[in-house]
């Protein structure tokens, strides 16, 4: 990226935190350290990677991206808000009653591509998408965002094996791996150790990043697929709650407990942020 | 039924280039054609059907239309919360089909035993539950179903039933048809079980009981009127299913009355009584054994017959 475009990914990942920490402060809601795991891929795929419209989010050759793991969704909504999928305000309408947006993504938001929130749902719905975008001939790839526990679901590995069975190279699984999942870390609940090369042994391309480095995810998503004839896997390296001190690699901020005063030193914290 | 399915299948999806055929390794002897035929619109995704459905809906996302197949329970029960989160949430053009209703798998016993599927199908929003009761209705919903757009859930017999219907049908979604009419008494079924009922109001008429029996093959959304009229033109109710009695089509048929003020019609369900069925048999002898046979719906409507006869004198 030139510093132009990495100016405005940092930017777009400032202001999601931000964003992200104050919604979740409003409704009293979770999963902060999910959303702010991938605070920084997020405005690199969408500013500079996928073909995507604000103004026409169902154009027919737009990139489909699907967030699997549907409750750190505040991040994937900020960032659309943002980019201008619909309008900023409706992010101040985030898990109250009568508003807008619910806690686990939803279709129904302009530029949503599927609803998401129980593990292990985004990997076979893009695995059918991909299958019928080759039987079209369509060029449109498909993304799909997953995490740890995501990967702890058996559909996700019945996908997969899929996936790799029918060699499709249209298909890119993002794994936000910050190792950490609802109940501590991943080593000590499902280790999915090693996750490279269990998805080679599958026979997926697989590559690896710095989940936190905006370039260096710019330079491994800019050349897709990873190998032709292969479902692409890049696993970006996080950390849960990056940005924020006392959220960063603590599971507790899969849950809620943002105060006031957490709020503000949160925030202070991420504006600070270089 | 299952070939009666498999060739209309065939035949619509040679028009329609949207359909796909999304499998999880059951189909043998009856899938190879459409398989053979449109090799880039059929998958088999392997003894998997959490991913099954997911690519299913997936594959309809894209504007086509997904059929997933396999036995009993499988394509249903053990990946609901795809058919509930993916399918009927997003309400994808996903047609989740079953060989084997009811006990059509009698002997395997009840990992193979569809019985409590129409109430858990029919709970959910969007999903459409279709079950057609020989081949003629298994034709006529095929087509029907096809030609919707959304989820439907269509359960289809196994092999060998017998016809019920003389010749072809018409059928709509919502909508039943009438085997025959009597002013004794409604006999609702739904489902190949329906021979026991045919059998029984043909038993019947030869004591003078005259009975109306009607095939209930749109289970959601059911045909309200059918049973209204069956309340208010005959008098009494009878339900025969191969089902659990919790939720299932008798259900279905008595939510309408309660809902309608008809709810004072005498009224009796012939389901699976809630147990696990631990017996072992075909399922014509597994229907007897629990209380779906021919002389349960000659003693259910009786029973109903001879109350009003006494009530009235």
């Amino acid at each position: 990226m030139n510093d132009e475009q990495l100016k405005t990914c940092r930017e777009l990942a400032k202001k999601v935190r931000i964003h992200c920490l104050k919604m979740v402060h409003k409704g009293k809601s979770g999963h902060i350290g999910s959303m702010l795991s991938m605070a920084d891929i997020l405005p690199v795929l969408y500013t500079q990677i996928l073909n995507t419209a604000p103004a026409s989010p169902k154009k027919p050759d737009r990139d489909r991206f699907i967030l699997s793991k549907g409750h750190g969704g505040a991040a994937l909504l900020a960032t659309l808000a943002e980019l201008g999928f619909f309008p900023l305000s409706w992010l101040d309408e985030y898990y109250c009653d009568n508003g807008k947006l619910s806690g686990h993504i939803s279709h129904h938001i302009p530029g949503v591509e599927f609803s998401t929130g129980s593990l292990g749902h985004g990997l076979p719905v893009a695995c059918g998408m991909a299958m019928a975008a080759k039987q079209a001939g369509k060029k449109h790839r498909i993304f799909c965002l997953v995490s740890d526990g995501d990967l702890d679901e058996g559909s996700s590995w019945e996908a997969v094996m899929l996936a790799a069975q029918h060699h499709w190279d249209n298909l890119v699984m993002l794994v936000d791996y910050n190792r950490l999942q609802a109940l501590g870390k991943s080593r000590d609940i499902i280790d999915l150790e090693s996750l490279k090369e269990k998805l080679e042994i599958f026979n997926w391309a697989v590559r690896e990043a710095d989940g936190h480095d905006q370039n260096a995810i710019f330079e491994v998503l800019r050349d897709l697929p990873l190998c032709n004839g292969k479902p692409s896997a890049v696993i970006f390296h996080t950390v849960k709650g990056k940005g924020v001190s006392f959220m960063e690699n603590n599971y507790k901020w899969h849950y809620g407990g943002l105060t006031d005063e957490l709020l503000a030193k949160a925030i202070k914290e991420v504006e600070a942020a270089k | 039924m299952r070939k009666a399915f498999n060739k209309e299948l065939l035949k619509i999806a040679k028009k329609d280039p949207r359909i796909f055929m999304i499998l999880a390794d059951i189909g043998y002897g009856e899938i190879e054609e459409f398989a053979e035929t449109f090799p880039d619109r059929f998958i088999n995704c392997g003894v998997a059907e959490q991913n099954m459905t997911g690519v299913a809906c997936g594959v309809a996302m894209e504007g086509n239309i997904a059929v997933t197949y396999s036995i009993a329970n499988f394509p249903t029960l053990r990946c609901l919360e795809q058919i509930r989160n993916d399918v009927c949430y997003h309400d994808a053009n996903v047609k989740i089909v079953i060989i084997g209703g009811g006990m059509a798998y009698g002997e395997l016993g009840i990992s193979h035993h569809s019985t409590e599927d129409i109430t858990i199908m029919r709970a959910l929003p969007n999903m459409v539950v279709l079950a057609p009761c020989d081949k003629a209705e298994t034709v006529a919903l095929t087509d029907a179903m096809m030609a919707y757009d959304g989820p439907v859930y269509f359960r289809c017999g196994y092999k060998g039933e017998p016809d019920l219907h003389s010749g072809p049908v018409k059928v709509k979604i919502g909508g039943s048809l009438r085997l025959r009419d009597g002013k004794d008494a409604t006999v609702f079924f739904a489902g190949t079980v329906g021979i026991n009922a045919r059998k029984a109001v043909e038993e019947l008429a030869k004591e003078g009981i005259e009975c109306r029996l009607v095939s209930l093959y749109s289970v959601k959304p059911v045909d309200k009127q059918a049973i209204l009229r069956a309340a208010k033109e005959t008098g009494g109710i009878v339900v025969l299913e191969e089902h659990n009695i919790c939720g299932g089509v008798g259900s279905a048929v008595a939510e309408v009355l309660m809902d309608e003020g008809a709810g004072a019609v005498p009224f009796k369900r012939l389901a699976m009584p809630d147990v696990n069925a631990t017996k072992v048999g075909c399922q014509a002898w597994m229907r007897d054994q629990y209380g779906l046979g021919v002389k349960d719906v000659i003693a259910a409507v009786r029973e109903i017959v001879k109350n009003r006869r006494r009530s009235s004198k």
